[in-house]
């Protein structure tokens, strides 16, 4: 903060000249979409984990956004690993991102075994707090087993001469963020509505114990839950990470508070509403960016999270709930 | 019983203040960043006060009396600094080393001017602590924001020619502050014109709509005030998003890390820091006996820390007393040769003598631009 005098000075002066092409600028509109399509995917791709695990035991997991951030690290390790035996940079982030997607599931299965599983009993609250607990546990686990510090990301994603002329606008990482948000959200809409275990995912959703009843294995469902909700997370963690270049273990903290707002923006519970939640949030933050001022990136997020819980708090997608007697 | 009890607990806790006065030693604090994001600002203090600890132990201590470092962490957080600096004061340090971080050392501010603690930070360049007056037992060994601001513009208009200058910040107490004073005196000079005025958040997941907004305005130079987490996302996007423009910033970003993390796309980004003093003598000793003691090179601010630490020492010693009074005294009237070159310190509290110069990413390294 500067001394009163200095600040006056500087809000009298501060009158940007912009917007020289006018304010129906569809490049810049162009531009600003895109850009909030490439965050609304990531935040997306995190929410389902959020919303999917709430559908089934009503837990809002708070150490997702870690999953996520141990993703883009077991990301780098690999890359780390193969880019020293030469391979070249595509095969690396295919290879580094099944790698981070096997071992954030892992992750997944054994955090809800350890912290969730012997409090499925015990109220919501106990098992809140142990979610809080195990976000802590992760981030300190990531600054005692690697480092504190930001690491560099090497750039996996290559230019692609296709989109050469619009990368000013649309890169390369922009669209391999966007293609494969989408491919690995259709394959999971797919997986929910044409399998059996997604039917039975469905099925505990609804109705734990009619469902447990009718011969549901729940805890298998929940398992099952866990393993795909980190997969997506560590998919976000890779893909992210490999677009901005850097990794450091806090980035799961703002990233999954960006998508659990998504998650609930959408309609907690609901998986659409978790994509649209997160594209409606990474367009909105673009385009208050882009139109208003950075400076209110978050104060818009979170604004548009109270109104949304005033107005319409069960989101986009989902449906009021009828409280059953 | 009860009586008896409280009765020994009292015995105890006198008998424990008691031996806390008598002590030989002279305590000095050193807070700061020592984990978490910023640790590496933070970390070189503590090891330029143990090293410079270890000497005047060697010959003697201050007056016979031996160096003792009371060194407490605050992750550069402003609720955490002020615990540290009630524990620092608790404790019984004499004078503290620190704070690192402007928003940390502010937090903490208060809490040593009422307790008429002499603080000497090494890298808080804040303007407002010494310019404000409200703290007058603290002194700094860097010199303060708006001259780094100064030098930024003056480069960008004098050398770069900018025209359309876009002024980002981390809405920190730090980078906030370097933009202020950079879109004051563009504006006073009249030369080039401020294009665009924004904080960013940190932590965001990308910048991609800053950037976009920075090309829409037609910007040829960006100014940054902040650290080099940000700096490394919005130098590595701008590039991705192929806007053509200059890089200046502070010296929150003229920090090894920032080359390390943005890799090729830290080239040609100009940043202003401490004027390059490694020629000295004694600086070059300090480094060498870094590289002996903890087998790395010394990191962000050693020099100043280092320089600090000895004005302190330096300071007790000419005083020959621990009263803040007299400290104080001798730190504005005490010649003292440092790592930084012979420095004291102003009324204000701002050391004499030491400046910024700018440096430019080449290569993969800072080089001092003459």
């Amino acid at each position: 903060m500067a001394c009163p005098s200095v600040l006056s000075t500087v809000r009298q002066g501060a009158v940007p000249s912009r917007r020289r092409r006018g304010i129906m600028d569809w490049q810049y509109f162009t531009e600003l979409f895109l850009g909030g399509l490439t965050r609304g995917s990531i935040y997306a791709l995190i929410a389902i984990g959020y919303t999917m695990v709430y559908g089934i035991i009503e837990l809002i997991n708070f150490a997702h956004g870690e999953v996520y951030m141990l993703g883009a690290f077991v990301g780098l390790i690999i890359a780390g690993v193969l880019g020293i035996m030469g391979f070249p940079a595509p095969a690396i982030l295919v290879i580094a991102a099944v790698v981070a997607i096997i071992y954030c599931a892992g992750y997944g299965y054994t955090m809800e075994k350890i912290a969730y599983k012997p409090l499925r009993g015990a109220g919501r609250l106990s098992p809140l707090i142990s979610a809080i607990g195990m976000s802590l546990f992760l981030q300190n686990y990531i600054i005692l087993a690697q480092t504190s510090d930001f690491l560099p990301f090497p750039r996996l994603i290559p230019d692609f001469d296709f989109l050469e002329p619009i990368a000013h606008v649309f890169g390369s990482s922009d669209f391999v963020i966007v293609v494969t948000s989408a491919l690995f959200m259709a394959g999971l809409t797919a997986f929910i509505k044409y399998t059996k275990m997604g039917k039975a995912m469905r099925a505990t959703a609804q109705n734990r114990k009619m469902a447990m009843l009718l011969g549901v294995d729940s805890d298998k469902v929940i398992s099952i839950t866990f393993i795909l909700g980190s997969s997506l997370a560590a998919l976000g963690g890779v893909l992210i990470a490999s677009h901005v270049g850097m990794v450091n273990f806090a980035i799961g903290f703002l990233a999954g508070i960006k998508a659990f707002t998504a998650a609930v923006l959408g309609g907690i519970g609901s998986i659409p509403g978790a994509m649209l939640g997160g594209l409606f949030l990474g367009l909105s933050e673009s385009f208050a960016t882009g139109y208003i001022s950075s400076d209110y990136e978050d104060v818009f997020a979170f604004t548009l999270l109270v109104v949304f819980l005033i107005f319409r708090p069960s989101g986009i997608m989902g449906k009021a709930k009828v409280e059953k007697v | 019983m009860k009586r008896f009890s409280g009765l020994v607990i009292a015995a105890c806790l006198t008998l424990l203040t008691s031996t806390a006065f008598g002590a030989d030693t002279v305590k000095i604090g050193v807070a700061g960043a020592h984990t978490g994001d910023l640790a590496s600002y933070g970390l070189p203090t503590v090891n330029a006060a143990k090293l410079v600890a270890k000497d005047v132990n060697a010959k003697g201590g201050i007056d016979g009396k031996q160096i003792e470092l009371l060194i407490q962490d605050e992750e550069c957080k402003p609720e955490k600094a002020t615990n540290a600096a009630t524990k620092l004061i608790s404790d019984g340090a004499v004078v503290v080393l620190g704070h690192i971080c402007s928003g940390a050392t502010k937090a903490a501010l208060p809490i040593y001017t009422e307790a008429k603690i002499v603080t000497i930070s090494p890298s808080a360049t804040n303007p407002e602590l010494t310019q404000s007056g409200q703290y007058p037992t603290f002194f700094r060994t860097i010199a303060s924001d708006d001259a780094q601001a100064k030098l930024g513009v003056d480069f960008a208009i004098g050398k770069l020619a900018a025209k359309k200058i876009a002024v980002l910040h981390d809405k920190g107490d730090y980078g906030k502050g370097y933009a202020e004073y950079a879109q004051k005196f563009i504006q006073d000079g009249g030369q080039a014109e401020v294009v665009l005025f924004e904080g960013v958040t940190p932590g965001a997941v990308d910048y991609s709509a800053v950037v976009q907004k920075v090309r829409q305005t037609g910007a040829d130079t960006v100014m940054f005030g902040g650290y080099h987490p940000e700096a490394s996302k919005i130098v590595s996007q701008l590039k991705k998003k192929r806007v053509k423009v200059n890089f200046i910033s502070d010296d929150g970003v003229k920090d090894d890390t920032f080359i390390k993390v943005a890799g090729a796309d830290a080239e040609d980004v100009y940043a202003s820091g401490p004027q390059d003093v490694s020629g000295l003598e004694m600086n070059k000793a300090a480094k060498a006996a870094h590289v002996a003691e903890f087998g790395t090179e010394a990191g962000a601010f050693f020099d100043a820390a280092y320089a600090a630490m000895q004005a302190l020492v330096n300071a007790i010693d000419k005083a020959d007393s621990t009263d803040s009074d007299k400290i104080m005294n001798a730190l504005r009237t005490e010649n003292v040769d440092t790592t930084v070159g012979t420095i004291k310190f102003d009324a204000r509290g701002d050391a004499e003598g030491v400046g910024f110069s700018m440096y430019q990413v080449q290569g993969g390294q800072y080089v001092e631009l003459k």
